[in-house]
């Protein structure tokens, strides 16, 4: 995909039916919208579900996706957010190589993000980090330098601020 | 039997009577026996149909709904039987034509183990389906009828499918009949608008001096055409009617441009291209109406009215756009509707009809059109009309002239070979007493022929009017015009005789080669009481005119074939005759 092509956030509410996920799945690819991430959980009640989705595509066709998502029956409100208009938060596990003489530098960097280290062992440290998804990117980026062995996300979850529905 | 011994299969069956199906067509198979053994053992109402391929099941169920507005049931087995049905289902889907599609599926313990006949019917059809079920238990049988029901038959209506495992059909379901349906995420909004919008378009209304209404499919289900009717004629506006929109206004009314589009008349198209409002009433703006869309009525305000939201914006940028049921943005639009400054516009629409008028071939060997015309003389343009897909489709479309909605039965949006003799019987089955004619062609009519043995067998007096060209004719049309005559795939050589196989199912077969007996053989077979073919011997060349040509605007309409329009000069590939210019 094209750098230029511009970033969406879309927060969609849907009844927690068999099937809704690969409804909506279908609805993106079947226009060419690439699925930057997507996180699924369980909404304020439980008959309910909550996905996030950072996607990638043309502002027409977000139009469309939008109002094709609404349109499905298990589908209760697709809305699409600003970074303006939303908290924003995702969260990343970062295994990095390490040995007792790079620790130090890695600790800092960590403390700078205020990142946790969940787990310590000889050769490697697992640092936890919470935050925007580009204060993620800018200390994956910054621990390059070392050898990142694994790198998990969880994507990118959003609320709308004060009293706007998500 | 009371209600807490049933089994699923036993709900399943009375849940659709309950809900109101009258009918079910299809075939069964291992994983849908319990089904059947329902419907040997509780089917009070429902009538039941054996088709002879499950597709033919899905467009006779189409055909069904399309003539009378109600849903029927297709009944078929897992794994192929589910498969089979997959072309009926997005062939309704794509025309919105309510449907609930009960498919058996193996046992809950085998699914996703590659059992048997098994297949995920459920992902297969998603994309074509309104909404669909995979039930996990009996007892949610009721209530997963009364939705699908509720959903194939609201808002923009479509075929709903469920799937259920052997298993589930043989459980008991201990929960009675009664359910409450429980859809929080559905919103079928028929009145999805608010009056600032009604008057919006009544002010657009009041300030255009060149309106044209497009009606389509989406008012005849909303059966507007009393409305539509009472707009047009308070505003003297036009109204040009889409493909599945055909009969939603009278093809006789003075203010009638007829169809529209890439085989439209010239007149709706050139008045589309001169308008400088746009009104489209149910229809959805797709790509063989537009030309090309970003040109389609580039200068004129153009209104959606659309219950389906989704379809705002597709192709067409609306600038005003009303999600609502045709009927009811009509019903509140009249009263704010007065007459419109349009009568220079009619004079000039009545210009365009004299220049450009519908006219077909009557020398040299016998002609599609001819027999259509000759239909509609014969049945007074009161036949239900089915048809399949490819050039007769369009000579069907542009000379058999309706006077009402539900009458004229095609598939539009899938462009689905071979729906035209399902579909008639399934039309037929839902009006008994009235003119049902399949025209069909060579090459759509083998795909489903089977249907003979339907149509015979229930003696039903569907006509069926094959049109015979030995080709699979538009395509030749287009290889004609487009690839240089290059006919790749398109000579239909070693068709059958088509008298003789009708004959085979004891249905009337009749030969028909000559332009004077047009007339007689055509009565003998509306006359005949039962089923009957006409095997029509036409010219194996002949195009279907006017055209708007790929990648083209509906200013280029063409009138004639370019290379064999007299006096043209030779070598002039696909030049388009524009309206407006000189014309042929």
């Amino acid at each position: 995909m094209n750098a230029q092509v511009p970033t969406y956030n879309l927060s969609i509410y849907v009844a927690n039916r068999p099937g809704a996920l690969a409804r909506i799945a279908q609805t993106f690819s079947r226009r060419g919208f690439n699925i930057e991430s997507l996180v699924v959980s369980p909404g304020a009640t439980g008959d309910f579900s909550r996905m996030t989705i950072t996607a990638k595509g043309d502002k027409a066709g977000l139009e469309q996706i939008i109002m094709q998502c609404s349109k499905l029956v298990d589908v209760l409100a697709c809305r699409e957010h600003t970074d303006e208009e939303v908290v924003a938060r995702e969260l990343a596990l970062v295994k990095v190589a390490v040995d007792a003489a790079q620790r130090g530098e890695v600790l800092q960097i960590a403390d700078h993000f205020r990142a946790k280290t969940v787990d310590l062992a000889e050769h490697s440290i697992v640092l936890e980090a919470t935050g925007s998804s580009e204060k993620l990117d800018a200390m994956v980026d910054l621990l390059r330098k070392f050898k990142i062995i694994e790198l998990v996300r969880t994507g990118k979850v959003i609320m709308a601020r004060g009293e706007r529905e998500t | 039997m009371s209600e807490n011994q049933m089994n699923g299969a036993e709900a399943l069956i009375q849940s659709l009577e309950k809900v109101g199906i009258e009918i079910g067509f299809g075939i069964p198979g291992g994983s849908a026996i319990p089904i059947y053994d329902a419907l040997y053992k509780v089917r009070r109402k429902m009538k039941f149909v054996l088709v002879r391929h499950e597709q033919n099941a899905a467009h006779e169920a189409d055909g069904y709904a399309r003539a009378t507005g109600k849903p029927a049931a297709v009944l078929v087995t897992s794994g192929p039987g589910a498969t089979n049905t997959v072309t009926g289902i997005m062939t309704a889907y794509m025309d919105s034509i309510p449907m609930i599609v009960v498919t058996g599926q193996s046992v809950r313990g085998m699914l996703g183990k590659d059992a048997f006949q098994e297949a995920d019917v459920f992902n297969l059809t998603m994309p074509i389906v309104k909404h669909s079920y995979l039930l996990k238990n009996a007892n949610e049988i009721p209530r997963v009828v009364k939705e699908a029901y509720h959903i194939a038959t609201t808002g923009r209506p479509g075929p709903v499918l469920i799937d259920v495992p052997k298993d589930v059909g043989t459980e008991p379901c201990t929960v009675g009949l009664e359910a409450e349906i429980s859809l929080p995420g559905y919103k079928p909004e028929p009145k999805g608008y608010g009056p600032e919008t009604i008057q919006q378009i009544a002010d657009a209304l009041a300030q255009s001096k060149r309106p044209v209404i497009i009606a389509g499919h989406g008012a005849v289900l909303a059966r507007a055409e009393k409305e539509l009717r009472q707009l047009a004629e308070t505003l003297q506006a036009p109204v040009t009617t889409t493909l599945l929109g055909k009969g939603v206004f009278p093809d006789s009314h003075k203010l009638s441009l007829h169809g529209l589009g890439m085989h439209g008349t010239a007149y709706a198209n050139r008045a589309i291209v001169e308008c400088d409002l746009m009104l489209s009433v149910g229809a959805r703006l797709d790509d063989r109406i537009l030309g090309i869309p970003s040109e389609f009525c580039k200068h004129a305000t153009k209104i959606h009215v659309d219950v389906d939201a989704a379809e705002f914006g597709k192709l067409v940028m609306p600038d005003i756009r009303c999600r609502g049921d045709a009927k009811a943005v009509l019903q509140d639009l009249l009263p704010l509707v007065k007459r419109a400054d349009t009568d220079d516009w009619l004079k000039q629409i009545e210009g365009f009809k004299k220049k450009w008028p519908m006219g077909y071939a009557k020398k040299g060997g016998l002609h599609p059109p001819q027999v259509v015309d000759a239909l509609n003389k014969l049945t007074g343009g009161k036949a239900i009309m089915t048809t399949d897909v490819g050039q007769h489709q369009m000579w069907a479309w542009q000379f058999y002239h309706c006077e009402k909605p539900w009458q004229f039965i095609s598939s539009g949006g899938a462009g689905t070979m071979g729906f035209g003799l399902p579909a008639a019987i399934g039309a037929q089955f839902g009006r008994p007493g009235e003119t049902v004619i399949a025209i069909v062609g060579d090459g759509g009519f083998q795909m489903t022929m089977s249907e003979l043995a339907t149509a015979a067998i229930h003696k039903l007096p569907v006509k069926i009017i094959l049109m015979n060209n030995h080709y699979l004719g538009m395509v030749r049309q287009w290889q004609d015009m487009f690839y240089d005559e290059r006919y790749s795939g398109v000579d239909l050589e070693g068709n059958p005789d088509f008298v003789e196989l009708a004959k085979a199912y004891g249905i009337l077969g009749l030969n028909l080669k000559r332009a004077a007996d047009i007339p007689k053989v055509l009565k003998k077979a509306l006359d005949h009481p039962g089923p009957a073919l006409v095997n029509v011997e036409v010219v194996h060349h002949e195009e279907v005119y006017p055209m708007v040509p790929p990648g083209k605007t509906l200013a280029e309409t063409v009138l004639c074939h370019p290379r064999r329009k007299p006096g043209r000069p030779a070598g002039r590939k696909n030049a388009p005759a524009k309206p407006g210019a000189k014309k042929a």
